[in-house]
């Protein structure tokens, strides 16, 4: 054990901490889970590097290459993933500097604060480096077994990527706080981190789509024009796909630079972290802004109080709302397609999946937040609403959030392609549908602060909702498509549904009732 | 001879409830219309149990529960709508304001808009919350937020009010102002049931106070009463000396209770060790 009050003490205390969260997160409290979620990665360790052989055999001599086309593809993967580690970590710091948690103990503690926040600092940089692994490492492994241990610097790279997400992020929140405030930093980081997690990805899709008529990004990746147009290999550009590749000047000089930048952050900003924490903290003690709006009081229905309140609710947390925009800028593309299809390019059955899919996942989260994430459980149920009306009103507003952000697009889908309007229309409602139905059966009550761990509450629900938007998706397509094959991935969806109702804790509560 | 009996606020026959143990047991219990009833007992008695059976958040093993005649158990609807719950954790959305999360509870109760609006006025003036009515709840302090919850139970203006814990995290003043709110609200004829550990506030606010032990109501009266039951027991203490340790502190207790002058902590603590002794 070290020393109280050491950088190692810290850190064994933040490791403690890290680890009892992760494995609450991913056990959900339930030690007779362990075991299964340790079943569980070992059969998604399987199914991910089994995808990576597939994806990098499918690409002949990939592996054992290192030309201009290998550069480009794994320059673009390289900003792709960067460009998610920069998310993932505007949030971790947006995060350390709003939840008070113990920052009153640790401030008001004779122990040094900034050996505490440079291990905190450090932490972000090591779960954005497992959270990148989780997913790089099954490629890296097989570009290893099939093309030499040279690949081994993509493990390096990637360790040093993160540090430079984590640097950047710190300084970039600290120049919001000075520049903007607290109040409005937490706003904005959250939504500049959604844009940045998404927009380099969409960005290249919307890129394939204009060339190439594809929504691969890999196909734009690989494309002769590109690797034609490419600097030269000594160009600067390439330094971090080269250290990807072994290339022994390039990764040290990888590693030097980011230990460097996150070393420097940690030395600036780790005494001063304590203090933007606390006028953080403040926030919630600052005067509020006071705009007289309409009447809070005329007189509804029960029905029309609760959906009311819902979308109030959802519009007036930024959290959420960045959480809402992420899923929104997922469709950008899909959008961008329909766009090119009013100018005679003809994709329209490729956009119905896509927005059959989104709607099922938004309607999901929608769901969780009117359902599970009540705030005030004990009002509604001592309020004189039957139970049922209160669900429909919940679906209601849930949909109606659906509708407001599906609706624009699937009329001017309908526009372009009648069939493949009413088509999306039906797709919409019963994807949507089916995730709320399901959010329903397995309601859990917990705060809507833990929106982003709802997965973790149940993961039949979560499996069931999942496959419920892909299928429905699929079926969508086929549809749209012409095909009778529509009929298959339709009954698979309707007995996931059917299936999830029969083992819901809804059902054996209303079995138990009879 | 005929006695006219009392209408009743509520009536709780052979009520019970198990979870790994009883945590209610057989208990009968009625409040009278208009009456302040507080609800005592030492942690983990089956007040906050019981209480929340009335208000149908849980529901009973076996019993009846009445509230002014509605039967809860079969017309739940019936009795939330003159009913009004309010937990030690205030039930209030962060992100709402004072006015506006009046506004959704009226909704709930279907008030017509501008008696709602109205009553909020009058609520939040005499909660002392004018000030902060177009704030965020999430900028309020926990005695504020109290206070928001409690204005919310009463917009509807119901007829039986049941709190648990009401002044946990309300300050010296709050506290005034919500007894205040509470005993005018009586005085109207609203019959109000309430849980505390503060005996003080029992003491003085309370008409008729139930003690629970163990899931059952071991005591019911008002002070006078409770202290005459206990004054009654002590003739036999020989049963009270056999464990000390566990009721050292109702014994002690027992002498002033004995001598008539106990306080309400005197007197309740002696109950309790009766009922350690006998169990």
């Amino acid at each position: 054990m070290s020393q109280p009050g050491t950088i190692g003490w810290f850190a064994q205390h933040e490791a403690r901490l890290a680890w009892r969260d992760w494995l609450s997160l991913m056990t959900a409290g339930s030690r007779r889970r362990a075991r299964t979620v340790a079943i569980g990665f070992i059969i998604f360790a399987c199914f991910v590097h089994g995808l990576a052989y597939m994806m990098l055999t499918s690409s002949p001599n990939f592996a054992n290459s290192s030309g201009t086309r290998v550069l480009v593809v794994l320059t673009g993967t390289l900003v792709t993933s960067w460009s998610l580690m920069l998310s993932q970590a505007l949030e971790s710091v947006t995060r350390a500097f709003y939840a008070r948690g113990d920052l009153e103990l640790i401030l008001s503690s004779p122990a040094a604060a900034s050996r505490l926040f440079a291990v905190r600092i450090a932490a972000m940089a090591v779960t954005i480096v497992a959270l990148a692994l989780v997913l790089a490492g099954p490629f890296i492994n097989m570009l290893v077994w099939l093309g030499g241990l040279h690949w081994l610097g993509g493990y390096v790279a990637i360790v040093a990527l993160a540090m430079d997400a984590v640097a950047i992020s710190v300084v970039l929140t600290v120049a919001l706080f000075r520049a903007i405030g607290p109040r409005r930093t937490r706003v904005v980081a959250q939504i500049v981190a959604a844009v940045v997690g998404a927009a380099f990805a969409i960005g290249m899709q919307i890129a394939a789509i204009v060339s190439y008529g594809t929504m691969s990004r890999m196909a734009f990746l690989s494309s002769a024009q590109l690797v034609r147009i490419a600097p030269d290999r000594d160009n600067l550009i390439w330094w971090p796909a080269r250290a990807v590749l072994g290339e022994p000047a390039a990764l040290a000089a990888l590693l030097v630079f980011s230990v460097a930048a996150l070393a420097a952050t940690i030395y600036l900003f780790a005494p001063r972290f304590g203090q933007f924490a606390l006028s953080a903290a403040s926030v919630s003690h600052s005067p509020a802004r006071r705009n007289q709006r309409r009447s809070c009081f005329r007189t509804v229905s029960p029905a029309r109080a609760m959906r009311h309140k819902e979308w109030t609710l959802l519009l007036r947390d930024p959290w959420l709302m960045s959480q809402t925009l992420m899923q929104l800028l997922y469709l950008l593309p899909a959008v961008f397609v329909l766009w090119r299809s009013f100018s005679g390019g003809g994709m329209t059955a490729l956009l119905v999946p896509v927005l059959i899919m989104a709607a099922g996942q938004l309607g999901g989260g929608l769901a969780w937040l009117a359902v599970s994430g009540e705030d005030a459980p004990e009002l509604i149920a001592t309020a004189p609403v039957p139970a049922a009306q209160v669900l429909r009103a919940k679906t209601e507003a849930v949909l109606g959030g659906v509708a407001a952000v599906f609706g624009p697009l699937v009329v001017l889908l309908a526009i372009v392609s009648p069939i493949g309007g009413l088509v999306a229309f039906g797709g919409v409602v019963v994807a949507a549908g089916s995730s709320t139905a399901i959010q329903y059966w397995f309601r859990t009550q917990a705060r809507r602060s833990l929106f982003r761990r709802r997965q973790t509450s149940s993961r039949i629900a979560t499996f069931a909702e999942a496959l419920s938007s892909t299928l429905w998706a699929g079926t969508g397509a086929l549809v749209a498509a012409g095909t009778w094959l529509a009929f298959v991935p339709g009954v698979f969806v309707v007995a996931i549904v059917a299936g999830a109702w029969l083992i819901s804790p809804e059902r054996s509560v209303k079995a138990g009732q009879v | 001879m005929n006695q006219v009996r009392p209408a009743l606020a509520l009536e709780i026959r052979g009520l019970a409830k198990s979870f790994e143990r009883p945590a209610v047991d057989r208990l009968d219990l009625s409040v009278i219309a208009g009456e302040f009833y507080t609800l005592l007992g030492p942690n983990g008695a089956g007040k906050t149990t019981t209480l929340r059976m009335v208000t149908g958040l849980l529901r009973p093993d076996r019993g009846s529960i009445a509230v002014f005649g509605i039967d809860a158990l079969a017309d739940p609807i019936g009795a939330r709508r003159i009913m009004a719950w309010v937990s030690d954790e205030p039930m209030i959305y962060e992100k709402l304001t004072p006015l506006e999360y009046l506004g959704f509870v009226a909704g709930l109760w279907a008030v017509d808009g501008t008696v709602a609006a109205a009553r909020a006025r009058d609520l939040l003036g005499l909660l002392g919350l004018t000030p902060n009515a177009e704030e965020r709840c999430e900028r309020l302090s926990k005695g504020m937020r109290q206070k928001v919850a409690l204005a919310g139970a009463l917009i509807h203006e119901p007829k039986l009010i049941i709190l648990d814990e009401p002044f946990t995290g309300l300050d010296a003043g709050s506290s005034r102002v919500v007894k205040e709110v509470l005993r005018q609200r009586v005085q109207e004829g609203c019959s109000v049931i309430m849980t505390t550990h503060i005996l003080e506030v029992a003491e003085r606010m309370a008409d008729r106070i139930g003690v629970m032990a163990n899931g059952t109501l071991i005591a019911d009266g008002t002070l006078d009463e409770l202290r005459r039951q206990v004054g009654a027991a002590h003739t036999g203490q020989e049963a009270i000396i056999a464990s000390p340790d566990r009721i050292g502190s109702g014994l002690r207790g027992l002498a002033d209770v004995g001598a008539g002058h106990a306080s309400l902590e005197d007197t309740f603590l002696a109950l309790v060790a009766q009922d350690a002794t006998a169990t």
